[in-house]
């Protein structure tokens, strides 16, 4: 057993994960602290999604240790650790296609917590102007950034201290781009500490405060952005262009 | 013009309670992707519940009070059912939920003949309902009136709960994706639990509705699941809307099938059904599925062909296996032609469901249609039995290769429900059309050659039948084609884009499973000296899916071990009990808690533990024995059967007229 680490809000401990027998992660391991925006980058294939669904105990089979919030959840059902607080925006959005606007921030809804900011529909509207147009929208009817916007509003219904954001900018229009590197900013002047990972360089610097690099499963750099700016060697190899 | 009134209102009623018991599977199956077959046996629980109720509690209140109670009792059960069995078994192939559900049936069936007795119950009128209102010039009754209206009512609250109420949102939301819902916080096992009460309760109350209009009987399960199955897919799975619109189109075609067409009444609705899922594959108001779960890493261990070792045991099986005529008596050895015969009909469904993924549930029309084709062999056409014998799996599969068009273009559920239904409609050709095939009759007088007349010999006639055609269902698994059927079932997109006509394949491979059923049936045809349209009905069907899941699906001799443990069970229990539906529904369920992964696949990890434990030591071939332990349970059951004397069933099966 792995002695708890201190200061930080979330914490990843020799983390492994295995589809069948296809091993994914190497002994995964790196650290948010509270208020903090953290990139998790890394190519396509490395591994990024793959660790977020392990913290939120959504593969088959993984090891290591995850400590939030000074308590290990790593032995928890998915819905036991979205309640204490760690909000999950997954990959693909995965949008209730059927349900409208409102409906999908429904099925997000949680009671309000202590220590993290509180999200009513109105002001998750205000966040995301484009979504109070079409509050009684089937979600699959709307754009692929409209929807990128419903999946993040959704999750912020849980009144998350944490949010795991994946590719939050993943096949959007520039300008949708830009709007969404607002939108995070917005949540961390609330408070929120972030998880996200990208593909997209310039995106994480919009936003980032330090980078964790992952590829082939393995970490393979941690730093601040300025500290990863002075490591174009690690930039070229680790990083498309 | 009058009679078309009565029987538009009568069908009308009848469509109330179809629908309250279909949207419940419906509700049930869009939350927890379980294709409830017990949904049946809690309509009838709802009945007789009801009738009960309606015994000890007088007046207009009390009648009332008994139906929504039933209703209430039997959710609770239904709760119960969920938390200890159901929970269980959410990750297991989804096959082995409908194998648990099924044998819940069957202990429910018992149970309801033991606590209520054999007899039909005549509930009591509804009071204040009792009379009839008079419209034009017709007298329709008050209580169909009540129940016209009442459909309607409960479309509306039910689409109110989903729309208007948080839960309801929630319960949309996991129908569409589970998981996300999880990730959201929400603890679905609690979801689950509640989405099945609600589904047992409209199923529980569309039973105690019924209890003013229709006596209350043992046999009502199997035919309401058939017609809510019927109403869902035409419908379309998941949706409540649908389930009315189709409920009203069932009860309709009921009401006047009998009117216009009475030759094909029975067939009227599966022909519909057939007709809808042709054009419109996801039912009236269904929506394209969301994709399945993922199935990755689900086998972790790749098939193989059998190795040099296993094959000579393989070969010593089927010796040891020829040479129990030596001692066996006679009714053993027509016990055990039967097991074999089984055996090759739970193979030939294996290739279709296993290899190829797509789970017919109506596979026993292609037995029936190889035992029809001997029968006429025999009767029109003359030939001598081994001709016959052959003529079987010509018909069958000729019958296989019309349905496999259709059916082919269908995946999962839908695919299923089309098999279902051609299946139903093959069947009332063989009971209506009275003038060919004897109708309920049958057709009788089959009975083997003189040289094949001894138990014992034809034993080895139908030894020298089924080893060739298991043989070449093995080859066929690890052929090329094999290799395509598989691919194309573990992914249709992947497997088209290097070239394989994934339609061709599957309806090659449906025309094989057809054809070796048949065999299978030709071969029961002169094993029983007749044919009965049951062959084809859905029991048997049924028994196939049970013997296949029970083997292990992922398995190659799954449905080898399967087939003789179910069958060999069965006949067993015939002779022992009166109540051996109780000990078989019981005994499937706990297999399903026990090995979820089948007889064979268990034994497979067993295995595969034992030998992680010493990577260098030579385990026992577990195929082989498998099938040797098969081999024996199969020798015991049948030694034990034979003391016990032949079982009433085989024996009035014989002696039917």
């Amino acid at each position: 057993m792995t002695e708890r680490p201190r200061t930080s809000q979330l914490d990843v401990v020799q983390l492994n994960a295995f589809y069948g027998q296809a091993h994914i992660l190497f002994d995964v391991e790196f650290s948010v602290h509270t208020g903090e925006v953290v990139a998790l980058l890394g190519r396509n294939g490395a591994g990024k999604s793959t660790t977020f669904l392990s913290i939120m105990a959504m593969v088959a089979r993984r090891t290591g240790t995850v400590w939030f919030d000074a308590e290990e959840i790593t032995t928890l059902p998915t819905y036991e650790i979205a309640r204490r607080g760690l909000g999950f925006v997954p990959e693909n959005r995965r949008i209730f296609s059927e349900l409208t606007v409102e409906e999908n921030l429904m099925v997000g809804r949680q009671k309000p917590r202590e220590g993290a900011p509180t999200w009513e529909p109105e002001k998750l509207y205000e966040l995301f102007p484009n979504l109070a147009e079409m509050r009684k929208r089937p979600g699959g009817r709307m754009s692929g950034g409209e929807q990128q916007m419903l999946t993040i509003a959704r999750t912020l219904m849980g009144n998350p201290s944490l949010v795991l954001l994946d590719e939050p900018s993943e096949g959007l229009a520039p300008k949708i781009v830009e709007q969404m590197a607002a939108a995070i900013l917005a949540m961390k002047k609330e408070g929120l500490s972030i998880l996200l990972s990208e593909q997209n360089l310039h995106f994480a610097r919009l936003i980032s405060d330090r980078a964790v690099i992952i590829e082939k499963g393995r970490v393979q750099f941690t730093g601040t952005l300025a500290e990863l700016e002075a490591r174009p060697d690690v930039r070229d190899a680790y990083l498309a262009v | 013009m009058q009679l078309v009134f009565v029987q538009f209102m009568t069908g009308l009623a009848s469509a109330a309670s179809l629908f309250l018991v279909a949207s419940g599977l419906s509700i049930i199956f869009g939350v927890t992707r379980i294709v409830n077959f017990a949904h049946g046996a809690f309509y009838m629980l709802g009945a007789y519940v009801a009738y009960t109720l309606t015994e000890r509690l007088a007046g207009a209140f009390g009648f009332w009070f008994s139906l929504v109670a039933a209703a209430a009792i039997v959710a609770v059960i239904g709760c119960l059912l969920e938390m200890v069995l159901l929970r269980r078994i959410y990750h297991a192939p989804e096959l082995f939920q409908l194998l648990a559900t099924f044998g819940v049936t069957l202990m429910v069936e018992d149970l309801v003949l033991l606590i209520w007795g054999p007899e039909d119950l005549v509930g009591p009128r509804a009071p204040g309902l009792a009379g009839a209102v008079e419209m034009f010039g017709k007298r329709i009754p008050s209580y169909d009136l009540f129940l016209i209206v009442l459909g309607p009512l409960v479309l509306a609250a039910l689409w109110v709960l989903f729309h208007r109420t948080r839960w309801g949102v929630l319960v949309r939301a996991a129908t569409h994706d589970r998981s996300m819902v999880a990730a959201l916080g929400i603890n679905q096992k609690w979801l689950f639990t509640g989405v099945f009460a609600l589904g047992v309760f409209l199923a529980a109350l569309g039973g105690a509705l019924q209890i003013p209009r229709d006596a209350v009987n043992h046999s009502m399960d199997l035919r309401i699941i058939v017609e809510a199955f019927v109403v869902v897919v035409i419908g379309g799975l998941g949706s409540t809307t649908g389930a009315f619109v189709a409920a009203i189109i069932v009860s309709q075609l009921n009401a006047f099938g009998i009117l216009v067409f009475p030759k094909i009444s029975l067939v009227l609705v599966f022909i519909v059904m057939a007709i809808v899922l042709v054009v419109r594959p996801w039912g009236l108001f269904g929506k394209m599925p969301p994709p399945a779960q993922s199935t990755t890493g689900a086998t972790v261990r790749p098939w193989r062909p059998l190795g040099r070792t296993e094959l000579m045991i393989a070969a010593g099986v089927v010796l040891v296996v020829a040479l129990q005529p030596l001692w066996l008596s006679d009714y053993a050895l027509t016990v055990g032609s039967e097991l074999l015969i089984f055996t090759l009909f739970a193979a030939s469904l294996h290739l279709l469901m296993t290899v190829g993924g797509l789970a017919s549930f109506g596979h026993a029309a292609y037995f029936g249609l190889g035992s029809y084709g001997a029968a006429f062999a025999v009767k029109a056409a003359g030939l001598p039995m081994l001709l016959a014998i052959l003529a079987g799996p010509v018909l069958a599969a000729v019958g296989a290769a019309i349905v496999g068009w259709f059916a082919v273009s269908l995946t999962g559920v839908y695919f299923a429900m089309l098999t279902l239904a051609f299946s139903q409609i093959v069947w009332s050709i063989a009971f209506q059309w009275v003038s060919v095939t004897g109708g309920d009759n049958g057709i009788l007088g089959i009975w083997p050659d003189a040289f094949a007349a001894t138990p014992a010999a034809f034993f080895w006639v139908t030894l020298a039948f089924v080893v060739p055609a298991l043989a070449f269902l093995q080859m066929v698994i690890f052929s090329p084609f094999g290799y395509a059927l598989r691919a194309t079932r573990d992914s249709e997109l992947r497997a088209e884009a290097i070239g394989i006509d994934r339609k061709r394949t599957q309806w090659v491979a449906f025309v094989m499973a057809g054809a070796a059923a048949g065999l299978g049936g030709a071969l029961f045809a002169f094993l029983k000296g007749s044919v009965f349209p049951d062959a084809m009905g859905i029991p048997t069907s049924v028994d196939g899916l049970v013997m296949v899941l029970l083997g292990g699906i992922e398995t190659v001799l799954g449905p080898i071990v399967g087939a003789l443990v179910f069958k060999a069970l069965s006949i067993w229990l015939m002779s022992q009990t009166d109540y051996s539906k109780l000990v078989l529904g019981a005994a499937i369920v706990v297999i399903v808690l026990a090995f979820p992964k089948g007889i064979v696949g268990t034994l497979s990890d067993w295995r595969a533990r034992f030998e992680a434990r010493r990577a260098a030591g030579r385990a026992p071939a577990v195929a082989a024995a498998a099938a040797v332990a098969a081999v024996v349970a199969g020798g015991v059951v049948a030694s034990v059967v034979d003391q016990a004397g032949p079982s009433r069933d085989t024996a009035s099966q014989e002696a039917q007229p």
